[in-house]
């Protein structure tokens, strides 16, 4: 049966903002099935409040909604549009929760409007743990034993039947958010009390422990006839304890016979018909007793997941665009597999190579959190390497996380205590725990000994221990030979880690492989294992004997992505890199794609001519540019819009010989040396804050005292998880060189001038060389010295006056010429008592570009890749994709952070500090637009997971330096109806200035002789509806964090800047006005 | 790590490293896709005189064991892998592999670019190969040989694998039915499919006359897979016209269905470079649902895939159809007790989805008692 006729028109509901657990495969996955439903002519309607998404590009969608993901929002959208049909299982837990609220709130009865791919009754099998357990048995499975719980005492209670340790697992969320491993009554009591608050139906479910066994996952599809199909199987070389997000995996399986893998096979089956998952894809994980094959059923996900974005990437089988055509009424059988043309899409793809996926995590941008590894995801992005060996595999994957302490390495013998610590420190899983594994079995601890610490299968192990033995191999005094480097290559040595071994450089290693023409060839994920024939260049390197890159006669322009999402460099780099290849294929180049991330668009193999899904290192690019130029003429590299990692790679490309497009390397150094950047804004009569680079603790000093307090200082060198910091004093000052830095004239620490209570601008612009393009100028809502990347900002500017805004175009083409840029440049200014200040320029696309494209309609990243190829802007506006004049908002919009401090914790158990600084620490973003900054600023703060309440209480807390601008946004509460309260200090002050103020005790003063609760019992009785707490100073003084890290899990709002808290006045006022109202992009753009 | 030859009957060599035994070998090149299950492959019988070459990079992870074995006996002629195993690691495992090819005198090939070689048989079609190691011989001599090697169209090879005597599956549970199986090369797991459905299985030996099997009073014949080409099966074509005139319900599986469906009166022919694999989409055309199911044969059915056709034994149809590339995968008869697939319902290696096929049998056998019939 051909599709379903009646569905005319589709709403599909996004992911919302990047998270942990929750990142850009849903953007890949939300594309896909825009794309396919487009294609069948069915109207689609998209909600989705990430502006960062290819997705939310007006042409991927009727009518885009950038709007919150709550139920109210999208039932003003259904009632706009009346869609015949909802998809919400392709973006992840977000939509599905939407789904589960818009049903419970009656909207999907209200406009009859049906959920496609899986009905509520099975999103409810599927999540609900008593259900799936139920599901479990009555197929034949067993699932762990198991007690679900609503209170901590019925938690106490389930533990002493269980024994400990027990596993914690809140219903309902996502990314393990709030799960954990109890090993006592303590931990228990913190980690299931958070997880009862973290789930919406306050329920828990405490679990038998199967810590160590092995892990696997399926990807299972089923269609409407009931035809079920296995995509992939992924196997966790870190065991169970370790939350798959933040395991490093493999697929295919690697140790399991047929039988095995068979009766895993035949309960995923059983489980999607049992759950009644209609149509679309669904993963299911299990756990494996090493000892005797016992098999637990640990959990599904009724729609395409994280894992699946992987399957998709590692088989080459699109698992969303299948899942949508399966859930518009197409069978398995009806579908054409993409790669092969000729055979259907209801078989299960086969692999001739193995795929490693490694975890990125950014511990480092939270020095107090626990390190260790549990069943709450922490990492926030994935490298996904492809090899014909797992080992070949694992090493492309760890030197794709772009990490120096990732990829292995041989270092001298240790001695036997070192080894024993180390052994120690293999028992507990941690972001380096391979490495130390691999470092222990280098330094001669057995195979059995490991595997008893760290329970990783000893094929796993087995097969470290070879490389190490090739290793060996490869250090051996003597001529670099075809065979030794062929070996090397096979198992996956990088150029640099041969060198490593040998003593030599990474470039006499390369010199030396091009001596004896050992060079990668590169094959192709082709679904089938060579069975067929593939029609997609969809290729991986390895050291074989043939190559199946095809000539071709068309210039080819290779695009470098981002890598691994990291907070700073994201989704907002992929949606560029993906705009380049689209516009650059339109205008008959063929395009070429390396990246290595598996959750991205622009890893799909349908968005650019040719993709190599490769490590994005020196040695890896060239080798790809070498299999292009020897199939054709390439014309270049572009190396401006993936963010810092391919911006890094452009001086070592140029320098072999590469052709970079758009900006030079040379003026990407001008804008990056901070000693040339000066020069550049002396020339055109430009300002910078005052800084200076100081050798010793004493020349801080003298430096702050010069330019004057407040300072920001960070380290010139970085150390682990140290960054910068706004000190006020010469005490405070001491105190972090003291402490972060390693203070030399070898390591100087780098003074700023900061600029107290400035507004800081961030300009996005395009330059061709003589002529700029101002695409948007935003204001920070937060002042500057928040990161750009943390603070809100507003498009268009709210504050600025018109000769300030002169001022500011001038000065970016100032900047633009004297860089010499040629594509996008990104510049943040500060306007502090009327001046202003330059304070950084990058040369590249920005974090932004996506959020100004969509509130000016602009493609700003197609235009800097245009330009890269020779276009200029006059030539673009005459196309019609650039305006004539600037960019122009259309609305007002805000784009608002997204933090993840929910995930991480103390090693004491206790959350850690939520402040905003200049370290950046977002890992996602979301985008409000409506009429009126109060309510693009109100939507932006319900988008982002921090709703502002409409009336109650809300306490404030003011460091003396933001006492002064308090005052007005304090009066407009009272004046909205609020009562406010406050701890000594600031009532004082408050009352002072006129305004009514309860006083509540401090946490440090604690309870009153009569009870009187602090205000931390307040925020935990779940009394208080916002929270305003600037800190003092550095740090977590105790009162303002345990105040914070209280909001922070009683879900309760909390702005931390007196910027922040008058923007949420706005909004507080907007919502109090009444009907949010909602409208499409493409309305707001006509 | 002694070099190792594979020498392509069009003159195509492979480079790889000596692994298992060193020696000469000959055999006709497959490759198998199925990422698991590299032990039953091994060990069926149907890939005698075939040098098989594995798709999935890594062989051996999980060793060998005695419970997974479909015949005692490694059938291939030679083995092609990428990254074979130097440990095992599995709970059930007994035996390394390498150990294993060893004490059969199994000579292998490892390091071999096997995604270029089997891009090599998908464009040029299976031919005769050799594998050598620790040999003097030139290539030219070595080209040679492969190609005056035995050829697999025209092969009769059932006399090699099958049974020398009748041995019997006693069912599990309670009896139901009696079924001859008559072995060309039968994998374990197929009687072991039955058995539990409550059939007892008398494997015989292909030579069995037909007056043999009736002295059983069987409820059903079976026919099953083995090596070799159908077009030799003469003898046995005539058996299975025997027990079609008898009414007696008959299964065939692979080289079964080739026999059933020559014995019906159509041709066999030789696919380019088979189905070698366990994912494989099988259409069954009555119900419209679509099976992965496990593969192995080089060589299929020429009959109509549309509508009915007549046969001497009456009208039938064929069921299941390759959606890969429409090659014939079962037959039925309509009006008499007789059906076969190409593939494998009883897996090993495999998914289970066509598990279903052996209930049909059970049910054919309810619905055709034998001894009415007769009377």
């Amino acid at each position: 049966m051909p599709r379903d006729n009646s569905i005319k028109s589709v709403l599909v509901i996004g992911s919302g903002p990047i998270v942990i657990g929750q990142a850009c495969e849903f953007d890949y996955s939300g594309t896909q099935a825009c794309r396919v439903l487009r294609a069948e002519g069915i109207r689609v309607i998209l909600v989705n409040s990430n502006p960062a998404t290819i997705m939310t590009d007006p042409e991927f969608a009727d009518a885009t909604y950038i709007e919150p993901i709550t139920a109210e929002y999208i039932e003003k959208i259904i009632e706009i549009e009346r869609p015949d049909a909802i998809l919400a299982t392709l973006g992840g837990q977000t939509a599905l929760n939407a789904a589960i609220a818009l049903n419970e709130r009656g909207t999907l009865a209200k406009f009859n409007v049906r959920l496609i791919g899986a009905d509520i009754p099975a999103i409810n099998r599927g999540e609900n743990r008593e259900l799936f357990r139920a599901i479990v048995e009555k197929v034949g499975g067993e699932s762990s034993k198991s007690i679900i719980c609503h209170t901590i005492d019925e938690v106490l209670a389930a533990a002493v039947v269980l024994n400990y340790p027990v596993v914690v697992r809140p219903s309902f969320t996502m990314g393990g958010l709030g799960s954990g491993i109890a090993f006592d009554e303590p931990s228990l009591r913190q980690i299931a009390g958070a997880g009862l608050t973290h789930s919406p139906t306050t329920e828990v479910l405490i679990e038998e422990s199967i810590i160590g066994w092995k892990e696997y996952e399926l990807e299972v599809m089923r269609d409407h006839k009931d035809n079920v199909v296995i995509v992939c199987t992924i196997e966790n070389v870190d065991p169970m304890g370790v939350h798959t997000g933040d395991s490093i995996t493999v697929a295919p399986a690697m140790t399991l016979t047929d039988v095995e893998y068979q009766r895993l096979r035949n309960l995923s089956i059983d489980i999607i018909r049992e759950v009644g998952v209609a149509t679309g894809g669904c993963n299911i994980q299990f756990a494996v007793n090493p000892v005797d094959g016992r098999i637990i059923v640990i959990e599904m996900n009724p729609r395409v997941s994280r894992s699946s974005a992987l399957a998709s990437k590692a088989t080459g089988f699109p698992i969303a665009k299948i899942a949508t055509k399966l859930a518009i009424g197409y069978s398995l059988d009806e579908i054409q597999n993409d790669i092969t043309k000729v055979t259907p899409a209801s078989f299960e793809p086969t692999l001739d190579y193995v795929v490693v996926k490694a975890p990125r995590f950014a511990f480092e941008k939270f020095a107090d959190a626990d390190p260790r590894l549990t069943t709450t995801m922490k990492s926030v992005g994935e490298a996904m390497a492809i090899g014909r060996s797992f080992a070949e595999a694992l090493q492309k994957a760890l030197r794709s996380l772009e990490r120096k302490e990732a990829p292995f390495s041989w270092p001298a013998p240790a001695s036997s205590g070192e080894i024993a610590a180390l052994l120690k420190s293999i028992e507990i899983p941690t972001e380096y725990r391979l490495q130390q594994v691999q470092r222990a079995l280098w330094w001669g601890v057995s195979i059995a000994e490991v595997f008893d610490a760290c329970k990783i299968d000893p094929w796993f192990l087995n097969q470290i221990v070879e490389l190490n033995e090739a290793a060996k191999i490869i250090a051996l005094p003597g001529e670099l030979t075809d065979e030794i480097l062929h070996n090397a290559k096979q198992l996956g040595f990088s150029d640099k880690q041969i060198g490593e071994l040998r003593g030599i450089s990474e470039s006499d290693v390369r010199a030396a492989r091009a001596n004896l023409d050992v060079h990668a060839v590169y094959k192709t994920v082709d679904t089938c294992a060579a069975e067929f024939e593939a029609f997609t260049p969809y290729h991986y390197s390895s050291y074989e004997q043939e190559t199946e890159v095809k000539s071709r006669t068309k210039p080819a322009v290779i695009i470098l992505g981002s890598g691994p999402n990291r907070i700073g460099q994201g989704i907002e780099f992929d949606y560029s890199c993906v705009h380049a290849s689209f516009t650059l294929r339109d205008s008959d180049f063929e395009t070429v794609m390396i990246n290595c991330n598996p959750e991205t668009v622009s890893t799909d193999y349908d968005t650019s001519d040719r993709l190599y899904f490769e490590p994005l290192t020196l040695e890896d690019v060239l080798e790809v540019v070498r299999a292009e130029e020897l199939a054709g003429p390439v014309l270049g590299v572009i190396t401006q819009l993936g963010g810092q990692t391919p911006l890094g790679l452009a001086a070592g490309l140029k320098a072999a010989g590469v052709n970079i497009l758009g900006t030079s390397p040379e003026a990407i150094n001008l804008a990056e040396d901070r000693g040339e950047f000066g020069e550049v804004l002396a020339q055109q009569e430009l300002v910078a804050p005052k800084f200076g680079m100081a050798a010793s603790q004493m020349e801080a000093l003298k430096i702050a005292h010069e330019i004057g307090y407040p300072v920001l200082v960070r380290p010139s060198f970085v150390l682990g998880g140290r960054g910068m910091e706004i000190v006020y004093d010469d005490e405070s000052l001491s105190g972090f060189i003291a402490r972060a830095t390693d203070i030399t004239p070898d390591r100087p620490v780098l003074v700023d001038r900061f600029l107290d209570s400035a507004i800081e601008i961030d300009v996005d612009a395009l330059f061709d060389g003589s002529e700029l393009f101002l695409g948007g100028v935003m204001e920070h809502i937060e002042e500057a010295g928040i990161h750009s990347g943390d603070s809100a900002c507003v498009l268009p500017a709210m504050t600025l006056t018109p000769e300030m805004a002169d001022e500011i175009a001038v000065a970016t083409e100032k900047i633009a010429r004297g860089v010499g840029v040629l594509g996008l440049i990104n510049i943040q200014f500060a306007i502090a008592e009327k001046q202003l200040y330059v304070l950084e320029a990058n040369p590249r696309a920005s974090r932004t570009v996506p959020f100004v494209s969509k509130a000016t309609g602009v493609p700003l990243a197609k235009a800097a890749a245009r330009i890269s190829v020779g276009a200029t802007i006059a030539q673009l506006r005459s196309e019609g994709m650039l305006p004539a004049g600037n960019g122009k908002a259309k609305g007002i919009s805000v784009k608002e952070a997204v933090l993840p401090w929910n995930r991480f914790r103390r090693v004491d158990g206790r959350g850690v500090d939520s402040v905003l600084g200049p370290e950046m620490r977002s890992t996602g973003e979301v985008m409000g637009i409506a009429a009126t900054f109060g309510e693009s600023y109100a939507k932006s703060q319900i988008s982002s997971f921090g709703p502002l309440p409409k009336a109650g209480k809300v306490f404030v807390s003011l460091a003396d330096k933001d006492k002064s601008h308090g005052i007005a946004p304090a009066k407009s509460l009272i004046e909205l109806g609020f009562s406010i309260l406050a701890t000594t200090g600031t009532a004082a002050y408050l009352r002072e200035a006129g305004i009514s103020v309860t006083e509540v005790r401090k946490y440090s003063e604690g309870q009153g002789a009569m009870g009187q609760r602090t205000i931390v019992d307040l925020l935990h009785a779940g009394e208080i509806d916002l929270v305003i707490n600037t800190p003092v100073g550095r740090g977590t003084r105790a009162d303002g964090w345990m105040i914070r890290t209280a909001a922070i899990q009683r879900s309760i709002p909390c702005i931390t800047t007196t910027a922040g808290f008058a923007a949420a006045v706005s909004g507080i006022a907007a919502l109090q006005q009444g009907e949010m109202s909602v409208k499409s992009i493409q309305k707001w753009l006509a | 790590m002694s070099k190792a030859l594979l020498v392509l009957e069009d003159g195509r060599i492979f480079t790889g490293n000596s692994w298992s035994v060193t020696g000469i070998t000959f055999g006709e090149a497959v490759f198998s896709t199925g990422m698991t299950g590299y032990q039953e492959t091994l060990t069926d019988p149907s890939y005698h005189k075939q040098v098989v070459i594995m798709t999935a990079p890594h062989i051996g992870n999980t060793g060998m064991n005695s419970p997974d074995e479909e015949s005692n006996k490694i059938w291939v002629s030679g083995f092609v892998v990428r990254n074979p195993s130097s440990v095992v690691s599995n709970w059930r495992s007994e035996r390394s592999l390498e150990d294993d090819l060893i004490a059969q005198n199994v000579i292998g090939i490892s390091g071999v670019d096997t995604r270029a070689l089997t891009r090599h048989l998908r464009d040029r079609g299976a031919m005769k190969v050799g594998i050598f190691s620790g040999t003097e011989l030139s290539i030219e001599e070595m080209v040679t040989q492969v190609r005056s090697s035995g050829a697999m169209a025209g092969a009769y090879l059932a006399q090699d694998v099958s049974t020398d005597k009748p041995y019997v599956v006693p069912a599990l549970g309670e009896k139901k039915f009696i079924v001859a199986a008559l072995d060309l090369g039968i994998k374990a797991a197929t009687p072991r499919s039955m058995a539990a459905r409550g059939i007892e299985v008398h494997v015989l030996p292909a030579k069995t006359s037909f007056a043999e099997i009736q002295a059983l009073n069987p409820d059903g014949v079976f026919i099953s897979n083995g090596p070799g080409d159908p077009s030799t099966m003469n003898e046995t074509v005539e058996l299975v016209r025997e027990v079609l005139s008898a009414k007696i319900p008959i299964f065939g599986i692979c080289f079964g269905h080739q026999i059933l469906g020559r014995a019906l009166g159509f041709e066999s022919y030789k696919l380019q470079f088979g189905h070698r694999g366990i994912n494989q989409p099988v259409i069954d055309k009555v119900t419209e649902k679509v099976e992965i199911t496990a593969h192995n044969h080089g060589f299929a059915i020429k009959a109509p895939t549309t509508g009915t056709f007549t046969t001497v034994f009456g009208p039938g149809h064929v069921t299941h159809v390759n959606l890969n590339d429409d090659v014939v995968e079962g037959l039925a008869l309509l009006e008499q007790p007789a059906f076969s697939v190409q593939y494998h319902p009883e897996a090993a290696a495999g998914p289970h989805d066509a598990n279903y096929l052996f209930d049909r049998f059970v049910e054919l056998m309810a619905a055709n008692p034998v001894g009415e019939v007769n009377a």
